[in-house]
């Protein structure tokens, strides 16, 4: 099993690294580029400074996609959330599920606090 | 056939060269190209970032003119008196701490032949693509009584956060009990459509908890209020009714100081403290530059890299640029713009294809007192056919209504896209 997966894995990495992968490279820069939209309220990388809003970073992909496509329906309870995934398809949802489910937890990093002379 | 990962990254490094498949390339090794930001607010500083966090091997310097950051998203809280400047103020060393290279001091001209920035100081910082995110400055021209420094610094705009909102806080505090604010909007577009209404709802709180008798006057060069409208009616209706005129269709004729009044083309309205924000334009360096394309106020850019349209290698960003559709100039939007434009940059560096369909989302949160936020949300995406980004139809809105949970969210906003810029 785990020689297949790595299998697996060694295909993607390689079809990433060729000429004739760029489409994979493509895919990750974009699931990226699209996961970046939402670290402007949740954090760089979905690390939340203070955790409100939540950490997206981590979490499970089954579990990201479904409350996005709930928010989306109008089936979860939200502030805005249900206004933001309406803009997105099921394909990018699920990419920008994938992104956050890939990412390490860990806590966000506070802008360094400075006083201005005031 | 089975290998283990490290054999295999050997293989794949040997077999295609492909030094990126093993992470990123060191810090230390050759550079990848050079990258100069010029002014380090929500676009460039989050830019910086992005581009040294997805490509380390890039140098990428910039060049700042403030020591500190102050944002101007939470500065009106400053006025009302619900937080206070240190909660705004950040610094560069987190960024610095990134590898990220910060110059103090002015660009005065971006020269895309030679492909160098020239400081106020002489010096030149080369580039092989550069970013310009100069914020916007003000258009005094049409205010004859407002040429003189000394005339500016007794009616102020506050426009930028930084000692003009610390003195402008104070002017309020100095303010007798039953005096009147005057406070002048000019024509949209300009920086953070919903910023004057919610500067209204700050000062009103204020004079609610401190100077009840007072009273504010806004005159509104635009026919109605530009972003939440209704939302913002019903706060001073509720919550502040009596305390705010509202006067839409108020355009500026020009400003008596020593009068202490604005005059409108039909009208003259005096006040005891006058707020006056002047119309805006792309900052002093895109002018210098030549990246202003449009009204000659802003710069138009191509929405898939941000690439000026009329300076190859030049990129801006922010509340300088020509707002697509529905985009508001918005610090969300910057920060938008910034991590769109890196990741272009990035693949222009490399020779790779750009993100054919970038998106970006703003999120704009209006406090209507120290603790109750309302927000206006939208999201874009670019579309081939029309060449430009557009808002997403059935997507985005407006709160309900204010509330403190929202309140929480702005603050969790706030703290996540400065961690962005500088953490």
């Amino acid at each position: 099993m785990k020689s297949i997966m790595i299998r697996a894995g060694c295909a993607a990495a390689l079809l990433a690294a060729s000429a004739g992968g760029t489409a994979l490279a493509q895919d990750a820069a974009q699931a990226r580029s699209h996961a970046a939209t939402c670290f402007t309220c949740h954090g760089n990388e979905g690390r939340s400074v203070g955790g409100v809003p939540p950490s997206l970073a981590g979490q499970d992909k089954g579990y990201l996609l479904q409350a996005l496509k709930e928010f989306r329906d109008g089936k979860r309870p939200a502030t805005i959330m249900h206004q933001h995934a309406k803009g997105y398809t099921d394909a990018q949802l699920e990419a920008i599920a994938g992104y956050f489910a890939g990412v390490k937890a860990g806590p966000g990093t506070a802008a360094p606090a400075a006083r201005g002379g005031y | 056939m089975t290998v283990n990962r490290r054999e295999f990254m050997k293989w794949v490094a040997a077999t295609t060269g492909a030094a990126a498949v093993s992470g990123c390339a060191g810090t230390g090794g050759p550079s990848a190209g050079r990258v100069v930001v010029v002014g380090g607010g929500y676009g460039g500083a989050t830019a910086a970032r992005y581009i040294k966090e997805w490509s380390p091997d890039i140098d990428v310097t910039v060049v700042e003119r403030n020591e500190v950051f102050v944002s101007c998203p939470i500065s009106n809280l400053v006025l009302g008196g619900n937080t206070g400047m240190d909660s705004i103020t950040m610094g560069y060393g987190g960024l610095r701490a990134r590898g990220v290279r910060v110059v103090r001091g002015e660009a005065v001209a971006v020269d895309a032949a030679a492909k160098q920035v020239r400081l106020a100081d002489g010096s030149t910082l080369a580039y092989d693509r550069v970013i310009v995110s100069p914020g916007v400055d003000f258009i005094y021209d049409q205010i004859p009584g407002l040429q003189s420094a000394e005339a500016r610094g007794r009616v102020l705009h506050a426009w930028k956060a930084g000692p003009e909102t610390v003195a402008l806080r104070k002017q309020l505090e100095a303010m007798r009990d039953g005096g009147v604010f005057v406070f002048h909007i000019p024509m949209a577009p300009f920086r953070c459509p919903p910023g004057p209404y919610e500067r209204v709802c700050q000062v009103a709180d204020y004079f609610k908890r401190a100077k009840p008798k007072s009273k504010i006057i806004v005159l509104d060069s635009n026919p109605d209020i530009v972003s939440k409208a209704g939302l913002f009616r019903a706060a001073w209706n509720g919550l502040y009714k009596g305390m705010i005129d509202y006067k839409p269709n108020s355009e500026l004729a020009d400003v008596d100081v020593k009068g202490m009044t604005v005059k409108l083309t039909f009208d003259d309205v005096k006040g005891d403290v006058l707020n006056v924000v002047p119309p805006q334009r792309a900052g002093d360096i895109a002018r210098t530059a030549g990246l202003i394309t449009a009204n000659q106020r802003w710069c138009g850019v191509d929405w898939l890299t941000c690439e000026s349209t009329v300076a190859r290698g030049v990129h801006v960003l922010g509340d300088a640029t020509l707002s697509a559709s529905a985009m508001p100039k918005s610090a969300s939007m910057a920060n938008q713009h910034a991590k769109v434009c890196a990741a272009a940059v990035i693949a222009l560096i490399k020779g790779q294809p750009v993100n054919p369909t970038p998106m970006m989302m703003n999120t704009c949160y209006s406090f209507v007192d120290g603790k109750n936020v309302m927000h206006v949300a939208s999201v874009h995406a670019y579309v081939a056919a029309e060449k430009t980004i557009l808002p997403v139809k059935g997507a985005g809105g407006l709160s309900d209504k204010p509330s403190e949970l929202e309140g929480t969210y702005a603050w969790g906003w706030a703290r996540n896209i400065w961690g962005e810029a500088l953490g």
